[in-house]
């Protein structure tokens, strides 16, 4: 067995069964990930092709509805909050104690947050201005990718409650350890969707 | 075996840089698209190069992958995604395309 | 939006003229009585499967041995139970469609309506409760045995994948009794299938049904791509797998990657459905071209996840039965990943006619013709195996020489189609009908049923019966010639698919011959039939409980039949290709062990069940739109699947001395046994030892 056994952050040998564990557990959280990957990949395609004037249907476009501003708040919350599972993660990995750990997820989950309040936010806006999806192809195809992501980011926070409350009950014992681990994935993984989305909806939408 | 202590300050080290990178390359094209000062067709280049770049950042700095991992299986699976993603991708704005101009033509 | 909201009636927007019985009471046509005929055999089949079970006790058993297990090979035999019983519901919606077009010159007896029914619920079975359950079926039940594994990766999310698949099997189940079905056929394309052409529920269930199967079956590839990654026995490189493993890791891959633009193309339908969106309307930006891409982005890759493991099947069967090892392996395995990744780079052939340019047209025109040839390369690796072997030709032989004739023809229609000009003069006729049968019931289906009779003294200790299994086999071969290649004809002279009726009376005679064609298939279908219940009850004398009946060369075959419930009391290392074959050959095959280990299972868990409950009454409240209903299945399925992690206390073990104790009887008895030579194959002196007197 080696330091290394599965790609990303690892626990590393000192963690003995539950980095053994990882090495499966994390593998599959991969491959979920990577057809979640897809999933998404498929909806921007969509979503390209109906930002034109046939998809855009004589309703508002993007210089009409979008707001740099908050995208941009939003895009520095997600990305420190990146950063600061990472720190957790480091926390886990370096045996710094529950204290830490719990730490630096509270602050994560509360960047999470915030992110998802402004993206609500700029959603009511839209809403409050006639922007709603069944005003055109394009406020459609905005209304399912970026709201998914949303929800993909909802259910991080939730999996963030949980795992608070078992590195409560049960302490850090091995399925939690893999757990925490999976979840510094997905949240990284939010992250970089979140990439894509600023760079092809948001920026390429008012370039 | 380093210390326990230096290698969390190292690893600590390399997330920091990490996300000096990608604010540099989140700020830098959104300063330009707010500004407007640069026409469609360059600030598009841009806005796509930083993306790439900043997954790229992302992946090595955040989630530690590198080309020299001993598991070269589960790198495979990873990278085989992004080929048919591809595919799928510029396939389908490629068909739409040719589809839209000749509905317009 | 308002309707939407509208929580006043409990039963969403179901009324009592839903139900098949008033619709026959009120309106007594054909059709309508065909109909309510249809829903009394499915809740007359309910209430007999529930008085069956009380009568005899069994449903505690059914309980703690099946629907709670997670053992994989248990999970694997429910697949194929579900996909047999569906099986029988589409073969006979088959034979009613030619029955009606044999009749069909200007009129037959079904409305326009209900064969569209037909042949939408036909096309959905037939792939996704049929093909696929039985793909996950088979590949849940041989793959992890072998590469020599204890059980799949993730035993518990295996089983929450059949609970999922089961909900769609359900789903459409119940549209016969409660309400309609789409009439949009199995590709349900907007705007049609679009709330302004489609008001009633039928739309509704058949994107429920799928896309509620098509998670499960994301899980599924998951779960097999980790299996094979993972779980193989020490030794056991990539290259010293199987054949039908290698074609499990591509249809795996085929899965995880071709099942997401499914779910994203089904659940914009839904945004348009319920919440008004545009995506594939026809006014106000939206693009009904955009759910073709998507839906075939998942539909040509579908076909290959099918059709490769069956292409496994044949691997193992056409080896096994020539007494020889694979000829080219390499080249198999390189075809098969060929395969996989060129499947995602055709789509495009199923909607030439859609309206874009030529270039676009003929890139992916190419492209399928590209595939033809390392499938090519497979079929003569196939014969080259057989030349000068010692061929038994067995009932999987049957089957397999069957497909080799026939698949070639279906094939070569294929590329025939793959040619944008022609397709442009027979898309939309029969001539594709003929087509994409006979690629699917000569390769598809011959080939799980190669495997059900291969595989099954695997599962259960007996053989299946020789006889009516040549007979079955049989009458697939023909039923399946007479009913489809009238269709290469009838499609050339300009019959459309999916049409009621015709008026041209020279494609009268054709269909003619095609309705015995089904007569035939029916008789397919009876036969399968009492070739089970006949082998169950001569299973004293079918009885092969020593495990390798066949002469087997892989892994599943070097343990008793049926296989303890870890598998392998060892974990066999593995050195070559074609271990077990290797095993026997150096008279090292049934060796005691000094160190037996406990053995660490998975406990038993309701949690699949629960998410299959959930997932139907999720399914049908969404359809009814009887939204209390729906949120609580959410609720309850969330705080089940959450409240479930919490559980720490979820393996059970295995004492070594039990292990040991078990091992030791198996090896005694076939220490005791006289080893069968394969001119004895079919006879009752075959306890499952094979003699050694022809290894190679
Ligand atoms: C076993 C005997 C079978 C018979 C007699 C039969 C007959 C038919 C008929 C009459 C149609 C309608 C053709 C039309 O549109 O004009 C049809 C459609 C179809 N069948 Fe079969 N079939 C059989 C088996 C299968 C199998 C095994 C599969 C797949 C594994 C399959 C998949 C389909 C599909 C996908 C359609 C298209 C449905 C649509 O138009 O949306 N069939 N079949
Ligand atoms: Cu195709």
């Amino acid at each position: 067995m080696t330091d290394k056994c599965h790609p990303g952050i690892n626990l590393g040998i000192r963690h003995g069964e539950a980095h053994q564990h990882a090495e499966k557990v994390m593998f599959g959280f991969w491959v979920f990930l990577m057809s979640d990957l897809v999933l998404f990949g498929v909806i921007f395609a969509t979503y390209v092709t109906t930002v034109t004037p046939m998809g855009i249907a004589g309703g508002p476009g993007p210089a009409d509805v979008f707001d740099l501003k908050s995208v941009f708040i939003q895009t520095m919350l997600l990305l420190t909050s990146s950063l600061t599972f990472g720190i957790a993660t480091l926390m886990l990995r370096h045996e710094k104690g529950i204290r830490n750990i719990v730490l630096w997820l509270c602050v994560t989950l509360g960047l999470g947050l915030g992110f998802l309040t402004l993206e609500l936010r700029d959603f009511a806006t839209m809403f409050a201005s006639g922007a709603v999806p069944s005003r055109s192809g394009f406020l459609s195809a905005f209304f399912a990718l970026v709201p998914l992501h949303g929800l993909h980011v909802a259910a991080g926070a939730i999996w963030i409650v949980v795992m608070l409350a078992q590195v409560a009950i049960f302490g850090l014992i091995p399925m939690v350890k893999t757990r925490l681990l999976r979840l510094a994935l997905f949240w990284h993984f939010l992250d970089v969707i979140w990439i894509a989305i600023f760079s092809i909806v948001y920026l390429g939408g008012l370039a | 075996m380093m210390g326990h202590d230096t290698e969390l300050r190292r690893e600590l080290r390399r997330y920091l840089i990490g996300f000096a990178l990608a604010l540099i390359l989140t700020v830098v094209p959104f300063a330009l698209v707010a500004w407007g000062a640069l026409s469609f067709g360059t600030a598009l280049s841009v806005i796509g190069i930083s993306a790439i770049l900043q997954g790229v950042v992302q992946l090595r700095f955040f989630l530690d992958i590198d080309l020299s991992t001993q598991k070269r299986e589960d790198l495979h699976l990873i990278l085989f995604t992004v080929l048919l993603l591809s595919i799928m991708a510029a396939g389908t704005i490629w068909i739409m395309a040719s589809l839209a101009n000749r509905m317009i033509a | 939006m308002t309707a939407l909201l509208d929580w006043g009636w409990p039963l969403g927007v179901f009324t009592l003229e839903q139900l098949p019985f008033v619709r026959a009471y009120n309106n007594p046509t054909t059709s309508e009585l065909i109909g309510a005929g249809a829903a009394s055999l499915v809740v007359l089949g309910g209430l007999a499967v529930l008085v069956i079970l009380t009568w005899f006790g069994w449903w505690r058993p059914l309980w703690r041995n099946w629907l709670t297990s997670t053992d994989h090979k248990r999970i694997g035999i429910m697949y194929i139970v579900l996909s047999l019983v569906m099986l029988s519901r589409g073969v006979i919606e088959g034979a009613l469609m030619r029955t009606q077009q044999a009749t069909g010159l200007n009129s037959g007896f079904l409305t326009p309506d209900h064969f569209s029914q037909l042949f939408s619920t036909h096309g959905t079975i037939m792939i996704f409760f049929v093909a696929m359950p039985f793909v996950a079926g088979l590949i849940n039940y041989v793959m992890p045995l072998q590469i020599g594994a204890r059980d799949m990766s993730f035993p518990v999310m295996n089983q929450i994948s059949l609970g999922l698949t089961a909900v769609g099997a359900v789903l459409v189940m119940i549209s016969l009794v409660l309400g309609q079905f789409s009439t949009g056929g199995w590709t349900a394309y907007p705007p049609y299938t679009g709330k302004v052409f489609s008001p009633g529920v039928g739309p509704d269930y058949w994107i429920w049904s799928v896309a509620i199967a098509g998670i499960g079956s994301t899980l599924t590839g998951i779960n097999f791509a980790v299996t094979i990654y993972k779980e193989r026995a020490p030794g056991m490189h990539l290259f010293r797998m199987p054949l039908f493993t290698w074609t499990a890791l591509c249809a795996a891959i085929l899965l995880i990657f071709a099942l997401p633009p499914l779910t994203v193309s089904t659940l914009m339908l839904a945004l348009d459905r319920y919440l008004g969106f545009h995506f594939f309307t026809n006014d106000l930006g939206g693009n009904l071209m955009n759910y073709a891409n998507l839906f075939w982005l998942f539909g040509h890759p579908e076909v290959y996840l099918l059709v490769l493991p069956a292409f496994g099947v044949f691997s193992e069967v056409i080896a096994t039965y020539s007494g020889k090892r694979l000829y080219g392996y390499a080249s198999l395995v390189y075809a098969t990943m060929a395969i996989s990744v060129l499947s995602f780079t055709v789509w495009l052939h199923h909607f030439f006619t859609m309206g874009q340019g030529a270039n676009v047209n003929i890139a992916f025109g190419i492209a399928t013709m590209v595939i033809a040839i390392p499938t090519g390369v497979k079929v003569y690796d196939w014969m080259a195996t057989m030349f000068r072997g010692r061929i038994r030709f067995s009932v999987p032989m049957v089957y397999a020489t069957g497909f080799l004739i026939l698949f070639v023809i279906g094939g070569l229609s294929g590329v025939i189609l793959a040619n944008p000009t022609i397709d442009y003069q027979v898309h939309n006729s029969v001539f594709l009908v003929a087509h994409f049968h006979n690629v699917l019931i000569p390769g598809v289906l011959y080939g799980m049923l190669a495997g059900y009779h291969y595989w099954f003294p695997k599962a259960f200790g007996f053989r299946l019966s020789e006889g009516w299994g040549y007979v079955t086999a049989t009458l697939w071969i023909f039923g399946f010639a007479f009913t489809f290649f009238p269709l290469y004809v009838a499609g050339l002279l300009g019959m459309p698919r999916r049409s009621v009726s015709f008026s041209d009376p020279s494609f009268q005679p054709l269909m003619l011959i095609a309705v015995f064609g089904a007569v035939l298939i029916m008789g397919a279908l009876a036969a399968l039939v009492v070739q089970l219940f006949v082998s169950i009850r001569n299973r004293k004398v079918l009885a092969v409980p020593l495990g390798d009946p066949w002469n087997g060369r892989t892994l599943e075959w070097a343990t008793s039949s049926p296989p303890p419930e870890y598998n392998f009391a060892i974990i066999p290392t593995v050195t070559s290709r074609d271990m077990f074959a290797l095993d026997k050959a150096r008279g090292t095959a049934f060796e005691a062990s000094q160190n037996y280990k406990d053995i660490v299972l998975p406990k038993n868990t309701a949690i699949g069940m629960i998410v299959s409950i959930g997932g139907t009454g999720l399914g049908l409240a969404l359809v009814w739109q009887i939204w209390w209903l729906a949120l609580v299945c959410v609720t309850g399925m969330l705080i089940a699947l959450i409240g479930d992690t919490f559980r720490k206390d979820v393996h059970r073990v295995i004492p070594a001395a039990d292990v040991a104790r078990e091992h030791k009887e198996w090896l005694k008895k076939i220490a005791d046994a006289k080893p069968v030579n394969r001119l004895e194959e079919a006879t009752p002196h075959n306890t499952g030892f094979a003699a050694q007197e022809d290894a190679q």
